[in-house]
């Protein structure tokens, strides 16, 4: 039951062969079973997920018209805000801090009557691209329990691969969410900026962060995609437009005509030689089913990581300003005659870890008077020159297409020391959240050097998503036609699994 | 190259109310010698002519009605408070002042 | 060695700066939907927003932009075709986000003035204050400090936070510096701050109430010597919340400044705090180090681009600017200009306007608000604005007294009845009975009993034989104790009769 996809237990659902808190109450066992190698999971709610599948099936029995995704389980990523769940962002400093509100990420899931299973690991604020920066430890790939399930949003990919859920909430700053899934064999998409409500989403680099769907099918990720999407009152950079058609063109996969643009500067050189040989694989498949496949140009995407790397260190610096021991959260030092200042101060030493500091010193640095111009300002006018890169790239095609990391899943320990080599890992997914537009990471096959598996990137145009829904189910179908199967029955299986 | 001294590195550090050890702070000054010279890239196509963009959509003027929406309850407000005291939110002593 | 005002005057030259903090009257926050009522019980107005909790968005409330917009219309400022929220970074702990959202280098408004006319050796003056910008930002929450001494902050063992001041609506008005003022900047600063509060008020965006913290100065004061064009070290004072203690802090400022330049030291650039006991300003936070607030794009919140359509829609409903204003009135009600500057001392005008606006005589709204009533607030020591008696009450009262109904004793007692919680005039005459001989209703009520009792009496007047309306007199009389006025009483029977004189 739990290997199925959400599509299909949404059906089995609706015709009365399962109920909801059966499919709940296996998910569980599956977490039970299996969570202690993997670790997707920061807490798991179990009474509040039973009570919520049951609540769905008495609904479904009083004959109510229930949504497509009613009653299917989630996970969901511990960055959003769930009222009366602990919120921790993978980070000690919000150690036991229960929200008092609803993300409106959550309050979609809910009303769509989407069961939430429980919070997964990350990397500690969504800094990382291997969720070793969590301070309750890494997440372990399914595929492989020595390799990183990707970052920042590992529990959420890894939870999908170890079939603990069949959905789950990522966001996706630059990269969380697609790398993690393409290094679990996974479907990750990160929409359009703006697309879903960034409220209750704790920010990271407010101008980057989107919040998206992961599943394990293109159509799944559709499904949720429409449940989360559309316009919020309560997010001021929220887009005030109709959700595009994703179910519709997941359904559908129709790339006959389109234009596929493959980005010169995001393969070759740099790109692990297995990982390169499935994107060649999927761009004939694409062909043979009708798409035409053009060479666009972007040439200033090689500035992209550098931009990255002052844009969201600095907005980080700001966001996590917050946490500072006054109003909710851990508190160190509060001694006799202690200081609001010092208590701050080593509030923030104790609960935050390594990376986040790295990032909040750097973007001090980076928006402290006399430098602001040569860091910020810089990468703001390289932010520009990417969105023209876009553009153009644009005219010439429908969407673009890449890898979407330079290599399959690390080890963990591997990157930890060199800052510079994990943040090599986002190169291919940075310049998508610079622009704003939509992409999508699918799985394309296993590399043949290391057995682990591959992603394949689409972009595409501002709230045009729908555009990488309909490549992206194209590209799975043909690929299922190829191997006879899903990817995923092919990953070995872990100890106690169901 | 840029580099960052162990004394710019505290500089920062206590603009950004991070207590560091001299370990972390000199450690830290040693990456950032390798960070800043990787970031310190996008200088090389910043030119003047180039416009910043600091919202990747082009929105504008997006207000809400002036229309009071119900508070949080104050138990709710002072539910993740560490301390708290009639009703507030009770903090050490404020050194300084604004 | 002490100075005194006239030797500071003669050898230096103050420079003013002025940046006054206006809360606006919103009903909701700046950037929240939480109830913006005063005196609230503490942390009953906070959010997922004010309270900075993870994952909270701020959205800006429209109409803070256009009280603002109206703001620098009236200050005769530019309205920024392209405006920007910037995060000003610091931490504080009566600050949720340890950010302030403000405006930078793109504030909504640019570039305007107000003109203040003061008393000066050679007569009225007209001095113009450069108004350099005027943005939007949000206010604090306020700290309980418990355990020291004095309840403030110095020695406290720990505070108390209340955020419900916390995302407030705040509008800063930023002058340019302020030359050429000499011996009068104290006064100028006063009349600008006036001005200003007055402007604020005719616009109905704020409550401008000093004493609550509504409107706030900061005063920026330097000294150079008399012709020089080197610009001295300011000191910048807050918590100065009245008129009044603007031009005492500046005034202090400016002798301290003198003595210490005097003495050969030098004056520190720093932040004092104003005490109202003393008048004398104490030294705060050091500003040699100068802050680094890390000011950049609110990447939370888009531009602000009004349209030139809002804005002029804007510009045309302005009100009369104030001085302007109140020239007209003096014509209007051809007041001398002592006895206006009565009112605007007592700060009346605008209650006096609101009197004469419900139909009451010029002359007699001013002499019931600047005398009994001026009198009573001065017994009781509080603010004529403060007492419970409102232009409406005093308009009543002046027509009844105008319709012979009340004399001038009657309606001393009826006012003195409405300050002491009474309730409206009608019911203060009412409650303490005061005989009104002339009220019509009570005379009428004896004219029908009349007329029922002698029918045939009534009929005759009716057919048009007036002397027996006579008879029917005297019996009102008889009924009325004899209080009521007999011509009043003939006119109102013969009128009811469907008759009249001659």
């Amino acid at each position: 039951m739990i290997r199925n996809s959400a599509s299909e237990m949404a059906s089995k659902l609706a015709s009365g062969e399962i109920t909801s808190v059966a499919l709940t109450q296996a998910h569980l066992d599956q977490i039970s079973a299996v969570d202690k190698d993997v670790h997707a999971f920061l807490h798991v709610d179990t009474e509040g997920a039973l009570a919520q599948a049951a609540a769905v099936d008495a609904k479904r029995k009083s004959g109510e018209k229930l949504s497509p995704l009613a009653g299917v389980p989630l996970a969901l990523k511990d960055v959003m805000t769930q009222k009366g769940i602990p919120t921790t962002c993978g980070s000690k400093i919000l150690e036991g801090w229960r929200p008092p509100y609803d993300s409106t990420v959550v309050v979609n899931l809910k009303k769509n009557d989407i069961v939430i299973l429980g919070k997964t690991n990350m990397d500690e604020f969504a800094m990382g691209s291997s969720t070793e920066n969590s301070a309750y430890g890494p997440t372990h790939n399914p595929w492989d329990l020595t390799r990183i399930p990707g970052g920042s949003g590992g529990g959420s990919a890894a939870a999908l691969a170890a079939f603990e859920a069949p959905l789950a909430i990522g966001t996706d700053t630059g990269g969380s969410i697609r790398q993690p899934a393409a290094v679990t064999g996974t479907v990750g998409v990160k929409p359009t900026y703006g697309g879903v409500s960034r409220y209750g989403l704790v920010a990271f680099s407010s101008s980057l962060d989107q919040a998206g769907p992961c599943a394990r099918t293109v159509l799944d990720a559709a499904l949720l995609h429409e449940a989360i999407a559309g316009h919020d009152p309560k997010d001021s950079t929220s887009i005030n437009a109709p959700v595009p058609a994703v179910v519709a063109a997941a359904k559908a996969g129709n790339v006959k005509g389109m234009k596929i643009g493959v980005v010169k500067e995001l393969n070759g050189d740099g790109y692990q030689k297995g990982v390169r040989a499935r994107f060649e694989e999927s761009l004939e498949l694409l062909a043979a089913a009708g798409a035409e496949i053009v060479e666009v140009s972007a040439p200033n995407f090689e500035y992209a990581l550098a931009a990255y790397y002052l844009i969201a260190p600095s907005e980080c610096s700001s966001n996590l300003a917050r946490f500072d021991a006054m109003r909710y959260g851990l508190r160190v030092g509060d001694n006799d005659g202690a200081s609001a200042e010092s208590v701050m101060n080593l509030t923030r030493e104790v609960g935050f870890g390594r990376e986040v500091k790295r990032r909040i010193i750097l973007g001090t640095y980076a928006l402290s008077s006399g430098y602001y111009d040569a860091y910020y300002g810089s990468a703001q006018k390289v932010r520009t020159l990417i969105t023209q890169d876009f553009n153009k790239a644009f005219e010439k095609a429908d969407v673009l297409v890449s890898p979407t990391c330079p290599t399959t899943a690390f080890k963990i320990g591997e990157k930890a020391n060199d800052p510079l080599a994990m943040y090599l890992n986002d190169i291919a997914t940075i310049p998508v959240n610079m622009a704003g537009i939509g992409g999508m990471s699918l799985p394309s096959g296993v590399a043949e050097e290391d057995g682990l598996p591959v992603g394949f990137q689409i972009m595409s145009p501002v709230m045009k998503d729908d555009r990488m829904y309909s490549v992206g189910a194209a590209l799975e179908a043909a690929l299922l036609s190829k191997w006879g199967a899903p990817l995923l029955s092919t990953i070995p299986a872990l100890a106690g699994s169901k | 190259m840029t580099s960052l001294s162990r004394d710019d590195v505290a500089k920062l550090a206590g603009l950004a109310r991070i207590e560091m050890s001299d370990e972390e702070l000199v450690a830290l000054s040693n990456e950032f010698t390798v960070i800043l010279d990787a970031v310190a890239r996008v200088q090389e196509v910043a030119s003047a002519d180039v416009p910043a963009t600091s919202h990747p959509l082009p929105l504008r003027n997006v207000f809400r009605p002036d229309v009071v929406i119900p508070s949080l309850s104050p138990a709710d407000a002072l539910s993740g408070a560490p301390a708290q005291e009639e009703q507030r939110f009770r903090v050490p002593q404020i050194l300084g002042e604004e | 060695m002490s100075l005194t005002y006239e030797e500071v005057v003669a050898k230096y030259e103050p420079v003013l700066g002025l940046e006054v903090h206006v809360e606006l009257n919103t009903n909701s926050k700046m950037f929240c939907g939480c109830s913006t009522i005063f005196g609230a019980e503490p942390n009953t107005q906070t959010c997922p927003v004010c309270l900075a909790l993870p994952g909270a968005l701020p959205t800006v409330n429209e109409k803070a932009i256009e009280s603002t917009i109206k703001i620098g219309l009236a200050l005769n400022c530019s309205i920024a075709p392209f405006s920007r929220f910037a995060r000003k970074n610091y931490f504080y702990p009566d600050m949720p986000k340890n950010f302030q959202i403000s405006q930078y280098d793109e504030p909504i408004c640019v570039n305007g003035y107000v003109d203040v006319e003061i008393e000066t050796d050679e007569g009225p003056k007209v001095f113009r204050i450069e108004v350099e910008r005027v943005h939007m930002e949000e206010d604090t929450g306020k700290s309980l400090h418990v355990g020291g001494a004095t309840g403030r902050i110095h020695g406290a063992e720990y505070s108390l936070l209340d955020y419900n001041r916390a995302g407030i609506p705040l509008v800063e008005i930023v002058t340019k510096i302020v030359p050429g003022t000499g011996k009068y900047a104290p006064e100028v600063a006063k009349a600008y701050v006036a001005e200003l509060r007055d402007i604020l008020r005719s616009l109905g965006v704020s409550d401008v109430k000093m004493e609550q913290g509504s409107l706030r100065c900061d005063a920026n004061v330097s000294l150079r010597l008399i012709g020089s064009d080197v610009l001295g070290t300011r000191s910048e004072t807050k918590n100065v919340n009245s008129l009044r203690s603007v031009e005492r802090a500046i005034r202090g400022e400016m002798i301290r400044h003198a003595e210490r330049l005097n003495n050969g030291e030098r004056v520190v650039q720093e932040t004092r705090h104003f005490q109202e006991d003393t008048g004398l300003t104490r030294s705060g936070r050091s500003k040699e180090q100068a802050e680094d607030y890390r000011y950049f794009p609110e990447p939370d919140l888009v531009p602000v681009a009004p349209d030139a359509a809002w804005i002029e829609q804007l510009r045309a409903a302005l009100p009369e600017r104030p001085s302007i204003h109140r020239k007209r009135l003096q014509e209007q009600w051809a007041v001398p200009d002592k006895e206006m500057s009565a009112m605007i001392n007592a700060d009346v005008l605008d209650v006096v306007e609101a009197t004469v606006a419900l139909g009451a005589d010029p002359a007699k709204a001013r002499s019931w608000w600047l005398g009994e009533i001026s009198r009573i607030a001065n017994e009781k020591d509080v603010a004529i604005k403060n007492l419970p008696i409102s232009a409406t009450d005093v308009a009543e009262i002046v027509a009844l007294v105008n319709a012979g109904e009340l004399t001038d004793k009657l309606a001393r007692q009826v006012v003195e009845g409405v300050i002491a919680g009474e309730g409206k005039p009608s019911a203060v005459i009412a409650i303490r009975g005061i005989k009104v001989v002339n009220d019509d209703s009570a005379l009428m009520a004896a004219i029908e009993r009349a007329c029922s009792g002698q029918p045939e009496t009534a009929q005759k007047v009716r057919d048009g034989h007036l002397p027996a309306a006579g008879a029917l007199i005297g019996m009102v009389m008889k009924d009325t104790k004899g209080q009521a006025d007999a011509a009043k009483v003939r006119a109102l029977l013969l009128a009811h009769l469907g008759q009249s004189e001659g």
